[in-house]
């Protein structure tokens, strides 16, 4: 099959305009004859569901959560982009746009970005109409903050729970619709399949969570708004329940993935702290303003340091190596996220990292104290101070924190085509779940903006033009493939039961983040991503002769749930290894250690992999195909980046 | 650190249900309480045992997910989300009792795991500003002073958790209700439907069962965002305010 983007023609700007006016609409009598299913509660499905419902579709939404409010959106902390130029400093929507794919050095689509950029401004304007407290200066304006990739001030923030308000926001059109009838709600239900039909996707199996049942539901079209699969890495920022299974299950029903193994690893986490750590939680990226990111200069310092023998405040300054500011002397320790996560690796693999795990660089406060007075300080952290000292039980403005990089955000996804349909007619992707907007790499507060332009202002025009070409009678829930893909799922639940071997489903799990985190993580190479697919091929195997889950279908089991979500990581984790294999280059997240600069940085292959590599699933432990959509860059100009 | 733990253990809604003792050793002062009974559910799987229950998601704090009636208290004894309590904050050789959220409103689905949809019927009645997507005025033309968009912003942060509700011997969600309605009387937005708005989701907050408010300020002493309970009082004003000129008629 020839991946069809279907990009409109013509100038960019005009692009999503000319592209509205040319999809077909349906009639808005017409709009009640169609039956929409939206999977995932977050930004991108709560405000697709609100806002198709209040077209007039009837929408259902799923969600594993008790309630829809508690998507992980929800922890999003920093902020949200948008093209506003409120500050009046050189913003606009073709510098949103160039920022964007920069940040993603070079490996997202004009068109969508640039349409990413223009919805924008009107994503602010829906927040605040519906009550999104969003920060705002004395005047009783909106206020902003600026982030990193960009040099103008568009970041809209609500303190430090952006995610949590828009969600909240979102939640709330969605609970408005659900007063009204138009959308039904199906909480703690999990999806377990796509139902195709005729090569179309026409409705979706579930799982209640709490009575084990295995039900079909039918619709004209499925929405996938599922989020990433960080988790594939165990631990992650992502929430415990957060998991790939929707979005691989329409991998396997024919929908291509595109570029798995682009994943997003934020510098600035509290390091692991034993072998019972369950999640990692991140601090903000603005500490980096402040801090200064240091190890000891020697390995026998370190040793000394994890053995408790010498404590950080003792070593003398010049047996500190400020490594970012030695590297990077202009950037210094605000270098972009994956260069200081890379080089904190390389410092804890050359034995100086400073934990009792010896993972960890220390982000120093001391002199910005002595600089500044821990009262600035204080006014400017304190909060992430506190948080910093419950979780760990150290005072960061007595003693250095201790940071580490962990998995944050995945920017592949569900190849999508400019309308976020998938490989399946009828079957769309959209929020975090998708590939298409940040390449291969993500900016800061860009998250945000994504999932709901995609759900608010994207999905309400573009699903439409499907729509109005099939005809408005219900789809039949009796056709044989509805029961066929029932069928699979509960067998796939016996064998999970029946296997009663000698393992937890979190020994495989773990097992499956390491090989992932060695290998598939930060730094990646040709001969590690061999070892990687054997070993995760030997794991996969081990799963489904040794698993042990317990109890029964027919009940809330935490078990059971855990299982179907690990097995679908251990079959993802191949495809990201294959996919970073045959990337024979380094670009953003994604650094193959065969291809850098003489200094160490990512060297991109413009003329081999200017492309989007989608794969294609064909069966059954087979090697999935290669398909390749071309990026073609007419608006900006490729270069690479330095920040020397 | 050796710990005995004493949880509720309930197989389903009509199960009748009791405490179960577990001893858990190799506990490290750095463990969440959640990683604890992770490693707890982990020896029982192995054990062939039917591991304990709990709802838990996010685990930073913010997705409301997690319960837990921990030695008497929501939350346990720190005025944070349960995932957010350390094993620092416990002794070696202590016995904790763990317990759902004990309410009538919020029925036990299985040991530790309770129903709390009821919140979001409550939301559904009425928490919202009713307008569609698109044709909204531009975000600056409608300017809220900054002290009023804090005390909105103050009342929004509500996790939706429902320790209030634990806290609270009338088992009352008017902490919960009053933050929404409170967030949205406070701001322009939400002027046009406020008297509604009040009186719907009063009246929904009753109909699910929770209990009136007795001013003891348990809700506001556990709740993990700090919501205070002058929004009870706010809530009661737009209540009273909205009855006697009521536009339902």
């Amino acid at each position: 099959m020839i991946l069809d983007s279907k990009i409109p023609a013509g100038p960019l700007a005009e692009k999503w305009t000319k592209h509205k006016f040319n999809s077909k609409l349906v009639n808005p009598a017409n709009k009640r004859k169609y039956d929409v299913i939206v999977v995932g509660t977050g930004l991108a499905g709560a405000s697709a569901a609100a806002s198709l419902a209040e077209l007039g579709y009837n929408v259902k939404a799923f969600c594993f959560q008790d309630s829809p409010r508690r998507a992980h959106s929800i922890a999003a902390q920093g902020g949200i982009n948008a093209a506003k130029n409120y500050q009046n400093d050189g913003d606009s929507i073709f510098r949103l746009f160039y920022d964007t794919i920069k940040g993603g050095d070079y490996r997202a689509r004009e068109a969508n970005v640039y349409r990413l950029a223009e919805v924008s401004v009107k994503i602010i304007d829906q927040c605040v109409a519906q009550g999104v407290p969003f920060a705002r200066e004395y005047g009783g304006l909106l206020a902003n903050r600026s982030f990193g990739g960009a040099q103008v001030s568009r970041t809209f923030y609500a303190r430090g729970q952006t995610g949590q308000q828009l969600l909240l926001g979102a939640y709330s059109a969605l609970s408005r619709q659900v007063a009204n009838g138009k959308v039904k709600l199906y909480p703690r239900t999990e999806m377990m399949d796509v139902v195709v039909v005729d090569g179309h996707a026409r409705g979706i199996v579930t799982r209640n969570l709490i009575t084990g049942a295995v039900e079909t539901h039918a619709a004209h079209a499925v929405l996938l708004c599922t989020g990433g699969y960080g988790n594939v890495f165990f631990l992650s920022t992502n929430a415990m329940g957060s998991n790939v299974t929707a979005a691989w299950r329409a991998h396997k029903r024919g929908a291509y993935f595109a570029n798995p193994c682009f994943t997003q690893i934020h510098p600035t986490c509290i390091p692991v702290s034993g072998d019972h750590q369950s999640k990692l939680t991140l601090m903000s990226e603005s500490l980096r303003n402040d801090g200064r990111v240091w190890v000891p200069a020697t390995k026998e310092i370190a040793e000394k340091l994890r053995k408790g023998q010498i404590k950080a405040n003792d070593i003398k300054e010049e047996d500190r190596d400020y490594f970012l500011e030695r590297k990077y002397p202009s950037f210094g320790n605000l270098v972009p996220r994956d260069v200081a996560s890379r080089n904190a690796k390389y410092v804890c693999d050359e034995g100086r990292g400073v934990n009792e795990t010896g993972e960890a660089v220390f982000l120093d406060f001391r002199d910005a104290i002595k600089r500044d007075s821990r009262k600035i300080i204080e006014q400017k952290y304190g909060n992430l101070f506190d948080m910093y000292k419950q979780i760990t039980g150290e005072d960061p403005y007595e003693v250095p924190m201790m940071i580490y990089p962990a998995v944050h955000y995945t920017m592949g996804g569900l190849w999508v085509d400019y309308n976020l349909m998938t490989t399946v007619p009828g079957l769309y992707a959209l929020g975090e779940a998708n590939f298409s907007d940040h390449g291969a790499n993500r900016l800061g507060a860009s998250a945000l903006m994504q999932g709901l332009a995609d759900g608010y202002f994207v999905i309400p025009y573009t699903i439409g033009d499907y729509l109005a070409q099939i005809p408005p009678k219900k789809v039949d829930e009796n056709h044989p493939e509805f029961a066929k893909a029932k069928e699979e799922v509960q067998n796939r639940i016996k064998t999970l039961l029946s296997i009663k071997g000698s393992k937890t489903v979190d020994y495989f799990h773990k097992k499956l983040g390491k090989i992932m985190w060695n290998e598939c993580g930060m730094a990646r190479t040709a001969e590690g991503l061999k070892k990687a697919k054997a070993e995760i091929k030997a794991l996969k195997a081990e799963f489904w002769k040794d698993v042990k889950v317990l109890g029964a279908n027919e009940e809330l089991n935490q078990s059971l749930e855990k299982a179907h979500r690990v097995a679908d990581f251990l079959e993802l984790g191949e495809l990201m290894v294959d996919d970073a294999l045959n990337r024979n280059e380094s670009c953003g997240g994604h650094f193959r250690e065969e291809y850098q600069t003489p200094d160490g940085e990512a060297l991109r292959d413009d003329e081999n992999f200017a492309y989007v590599a989608a794969w294609k699933y064909v069966g059954e432990d087979q090697e999935e195909e290669l398909h390749k959509e071309p990026l073609v860059f007419e608006n900006v100009k490729l270069t690479q980046r330095s920040y020397k | 650190m050796k710990l005995t733990l004493k949880i509720w253990r309930q197989k389903n809604a009509s199960d009748k249900g009791g405490f179960v003792t577990y001893p858990v050793d190799h506990v490290s002062k750095d463990m969440s309480f959640l990683e604890m009974l992770d490693v707890l559910n982990e020896q029982l799987t192995e054990k062939g045992e039917d591991p304990v229950h709990f709802d838990h998601d996010c685990r930073e704090g913010i997705c409301g997910m997690c319960s837990l009636y921990i030695n008497g208290k929501p939350h346990g004894p720190l005025q944070t989300t349960t995932c957010q309590l350390h094993m620092r904050s416990f002794n070696d050789g202590e016995t904790i009792t763990i317990e759902p959220w004990r309410a009538k409103a919020f029925p036990v689905v299985k040991d530790l795991v309770v129903n709390r949809s009821a919140f979001d019927r409550i939301i559904q009645a009425g928490g919202y500003v009713s307008v569609n997507t698109g044709g909204v005025p531009d975000a600056n033309e409608i300017p809220i002073p900054k002290t009023v968009a804090d005390l909105a912003m103050d009342a929004a942060q509500c996790i939706g958790c429902g320790a209030c509700v634990a806290a609270c011997k009338n088992a009352s969600a008017m902490l919960f209700t009053s933050a929404k309605i409170s967030q949205l009387a406070l701001l322009p937005q939400g002027q046009v439907e406020r008297k509604t708005r009040a009186e719907k989701m009063v009246a929904q907050m009753d109909a699910e069962g929770f209990g009136a408010c007795t001013n003891t300020g348990a809700c506001e002493a556990e709740c993990p965002k700090g919501i205070s309970i002058t929004n009870i009082a706010r809530m009661n004003r737009e209540y009273f305010s909205a009855v006697v000129s009521s536009e339902n008629v």
